[in-house]
């Protein structure tokens, strides 16, 4: 029992992590927080969706999902970040613009697919378990934990090994000096709006297949818990946030198996904002990214 | 004229409860503090004065009174923990703070859940809604000319130079975090007697996001600012309503224009052209 709800609790962990990477890595960037990254998550699980139902092999139909949120987030960053950057508009003006965008991806969203949830066509996937010891998993689930591990390899080897890391730990450091060194400061930052976007959409895409459904609504259901997850692992830090996403993945499984699954959400955000009173740091720190 | 008014009652009403919860963000927002709660001392005051219409009989005005206070006391109480946090720290702060409170409004034994709490008595007309925001608009024009308005100025621009002058910071973080929450108590208590039903989702993270919006378009640091976002943001989906399906991308797109075109906000436009 206990190990299957922290399997469980892995699992959830996981996607978590895909997505608060997003946010993560745009915060550590830019210091600005995305609130339409949420809408991006939505919108590339029923791209997803939408290229299952016209037939297109499941993988197939995962990856390209997952590049055209990263395509996505480019936009994103052209109309909303873009011209308020070139103003330094400070800290409140990016948050509305953000929630301009997620309003019009939701609303282009609903128009074409309506408010309801939606599961993928049948046979889009099989429906096999495995059994591991005491722990059960689907074929879904293990796609998921694949995909998602894969993702995450890659980022940290990205940001690590490749030149684009390196640009793009150098445009977080200090932006100013980094184009002086002549880094090219936009590209870094539409290839950073690509990466970050491309995560939350593999996100959107993974969570639709685990859970099966996919509606408009399903950003708002974890926008908040990406906040959680940042604020957990430290601001602006890909460490921070993997593992703190995969602590709130357990906290939550288990506290629905343990104490109630009404007071799920409290406590997650009860946890946040202890870390966030005790040690604003986050478990990571706020420099790792520019360490990493 | 009246005619309009009895098609539009329900929407002028609105976008007087959604001035006064502008006017309360934007008394945190002046002294530079991205305290995003406003949407959950709303929730906490419509719980109270809800329950206390109901189950107590309260009036109007007692409800009002109880609601305001029992947020502002939320208020108090969260500004202790947060007292170090600024900038984004603090907007996720006092988020996840409603989050706690939304999830124990749905949880409580007494605010009947996630189903809503409804039989309010419906007795918060245009009258009502109006004269709170008179009252709230006057008060904040008044303590506009006083010195504490200068010390929320002062701790906007620069919080060291503001210690340096003698200016208590931590004080002026809590009481306009405090008065903010008792504009959005009364706010919140006016909403549930003029809908006589709410719930929990009600006063979640997007009502926060609306009440921001309201703010940032009109413009951060001015009361007629705040009241012309509110207004302006509430009518527009009804100004828009022919365009069915659309409405939503629409709004949006308006909302990125502005916010890109105007980065002052509306009563900045209007300053400049006046």
């Amino acid at each position: 029992m206990l190990i299957q709800q922290i399997g469980n609790g892995v699992f959830l962990g996981a996607v978590y992590a895909l997505f608060a990477c997003g946010y993560a890595l745009v915060f550590g960037v830019l210091d600005i927080l995305n609130l339409a990254h949420a809408a991006i998550y939505m919108s590339a699980a029923f791209i997803a969706l939408a290229l299952a139902g016209a037939g297109v092999p499941l993988l197939l139909a995962i990856v390209l999902a997952i590049i055209a949120a990263g395509l996505l987030g480019i936009l994103l960053d052209r109309v909303a970040f873009a011209p308020l950057r070139r103003r330094n508009a400070g800290t409140l003006a990016p948050l509305i613009s953000s929630i301009g965008v997620a309003i019009m991806i939701q609303g282009i969203a609903r128009a074409f697919f309506g408010s309801d949830d939606q599961p993928f066509p049948s046979g889009t996937f099989a429906t096999a378990q495995l059994q591991i010891g005491s722990l059960r998993l689907g074929v879904v689930d293990v796609t998921v934990l694949g995909v998602a591990i894969a993702m995450m390899l890659a980022l940290s080897s990205v940001l690590r090994f490749t030149s684009l890391g390196r640009s793009i730990r150098a445009v977080a450091a200090d932006r100013i000096a980094a184009a002086l060194l002549g880094i090219d400061v936009e590209r870094t930052i539409a290839l950073t709006f690509f990466i970050a976007s491309a995560l939350g959409g593999a996100a959107g895409v993974l969570i639709g297949l685990e859970f099966n459904s996919v509606s408009v609504d399903m950003g708002a259901r974890i926008e908040l818990k990406g906040l959680a997850i940042i604020v957990l692992g430290g601001m602006g830090s890909v460490t921070g946030a993997v593992v703190g996403a995969l602590l709130l993945g357990c906290v939550e499984t288990l506290s629905v198996a343990y104490i109630s699954s009404g007071y799920r959400d409290a406590i997650s955000f009860g946890v946040m904002f202890l870390v966030l009173v005790l040690r604003p740091t986050g478990l990571f720190g706020r420099r790792s990214l520019r360490a990493a | 004229m009246l005619a309009f008014f009895a098609q539009y009652s329900k929407l002028v009403d609105q976008a007087g409860i959604n001035a006064l919860l502008a006017l309360s963000l934007s008394l945190s927002l002046r002294a530079g503090h991205l305290a995003l709660a406003q949407a959950a001392f709303m929730g906490i005051a419509a719980y109270v004065g809800s329950i206390g219409a109901v189950d107590l009989h309260w009036t109007l005005l007692e409800s009002t009174f109880a609601g305001a206070l029992a947020a502002g006391i939320a208020a108090a109480i969260l500004a202790l923990p947060v007292a170090r946090l600024r900038g984004i720290f603090l907007a996720i702060a006092t988020i996840g703070f409603g989050e706690i409170a939304r999830v124990v409004e749905i949880n409580a034994p007494i605010t009947d859940g996630a189903e809503g709490f409804s039989d309010i008595p419906n007795d918060a007309g245009t009258l009502a809604i109006y004269a709170a925001l008179l009252a709230t608009v006057a008060a904040l024009f008044l303590l506009g000319r006083s010195k504490w308005a200068l010390a929320i100025a002062a701790t906007r621009e620069d919080e060291n130079a503001a210690r340096g002058c003698g200016i208590d910071v931590g004080l002026v973080r809590t009481t306009t975090l405090v008065s903010g929450a008792v504009i959005a108590g009364v706010a919140g208590v006016l909403y549930a007697h003029a809908n006589f039903f709410i719930t929990p989702g009600d006063f979640g993270f997007p009502r926060m996001e609306q009440i921001l919006v309201y703010c940032v378009i009109g413009g951060v640091t001015s009361s007629t600012g705040a009241v012309m976002g509110a207004a302006v943001m509430t009518a527009l989906p009804e100004t828009i309503r022919f365009l069915h399906d659309y409405r939503e991308v629409t709004t949006g797109a308006l909302l990125l224009a502005i916010i890109i075109l105007a980065p002052g906000g509306l009563a900045q436009l209007w300053r400049r052209h006046a």
